[in-house]
């Protein structure tokens, strides 16, 4: 559902992108997906598959890449990397902030013809 | 040949947030997005919230179908607006721009965004409100806050609703507030019946406080 107009973003992103360079196909598009950011790979690949279709992207192959998050300790004052299924400190157990760091996705690059 | 993109796809979301904050303001609107699951009783308190607050309300409704919320609001004479996102788990803020071009709201009316019931995508989408609430009831658990950082994280005001249930339910208040308070130290916190009426007076006072502030800003 989420992914479903993420996805549409995405690719109206992507072809905006290669239309401006007069490229006529895009094979690649690199995505960044923080741990936190909510967004499932398999979910965008697979809208992706049924919205892009005939498009000059529709043959594109999708690379994502996850990021992993950065949770912040206000009793340690400290950032940490998120442990695994929990945001607690791993030093005094508190629950951690998001910092931001994980909860974004990013098109980062596509790669055109 | 590659090309560099770079576009956070989230970033942009705070951009449009923040048009429909200037088109708020110009039309002198005090909005409220009101986030909460499936359930929670989003449309049980903009009722009694509508009954306690002496502010002209109105209210736009997010909903995956149907028009059942809508129907029964204004059945009771408050204003309500239907946006169906047709499956779409959250609003969106280029959604609110358009039904506020159709739904005529006056100036100086509360607005409320009951939006689609969901704790996590809704987080993520800002709708350019002046004010964010986050809802959950007793009969959710007290786990909420620990499953769903995110939401409770951005909230302005946290309401914890059904505490008439609570006599019947597994509800650990101190680990519920433990969360709460360590994601945000600032959120105001709030204990309310929307059935009995318990607890609303509180809450419909701060509103009021923040939305004449709003209006004097």
């Amino acid at each position: 559902m989420h992914e479903q107009a993420l996805t549409e973003k995405i690719l109206r992103l992507v072809l905006a992108e290669a239309e401006a360079h007069h490229a006529s196909r895009i094979t690649k598009i690199r995505i960044t997906v923080g741990e936190l950011s909510g967004v499932v790979p398999e979910s965008v690949d697979f809208y992706y598959q049924l919205i892009a279709r005939g498009t000059i992207a529709g043959d594109a192959k999708l690379e994502f890449h996850p990021a992993p998050a950065v949770l912040h300790c206000i009793h340690c004052k400290m950032d940490f990397p998120k442990p695994p299924g929990d945001f607690r400190c791993p030093h005094c157990g508190n629950l951690g902030r998001l910092t931001g760091i994980g909860q974004e996705c990013t098109v980062e690059s596509i790669e055109v013809e | 040949m590659d090309l560099n993109i770079e576009q956070d796809l989230f970033e942009n979301e705070a951009k449009l947030a923040e048009e429909n904050r200037k088109l708020f303001k110009e039309r002198g609107l005090m909005v409220v997005n009101l986030l909460a699951g499936p359930g929670a009783g989003k449309t049980s308190l903009i009722k009694q919230t509508a009954h306690l607050l002496k502010v002209p309300l109105a209210v736009i409704e997010g909903d995956p179908a149907s028009s059942i919320d809508t129907d029964h609001l204004k059945s009771l004479g408050i204003p309500a607006y239907q946006i169906n996102t047709e499956g779409g788990c959250h609003l969106e803020a280029p959604m609110i721009a358009t039904a506020l071009e159709e739904f005529k709201v006056a100036p100086r009316t509360l607005l409320f965004i009951e939006n689609v019931g969901n704790l996590i995508c809704t987080a993520g989408y800002p709708l350019g409100e002046a004010v964010r609430v986050v809802m959950t009831g007793v009969s959710e658990g007290d786990d909420k806050p620990f499953k769903y950082p995110d939401i409770f994280q951005n909230a302005d005001a946290v309401i914890l609703n059904k505490i008439d249930l609570k006599p019947l339910v597994q509800f650990n208040s101190s680990r519920y507030y433990e969360g709460i308070h360590t994601l945000n130290p600032d959120a105001h916190t709030f204990e309310v019946s929307c059935k009995t009426g318990d607890g609303m007076e509180e809450w419909v006072n701060w509103l009021a406080v923040k939305t004449a502030t709003y209006w004097t800003e």
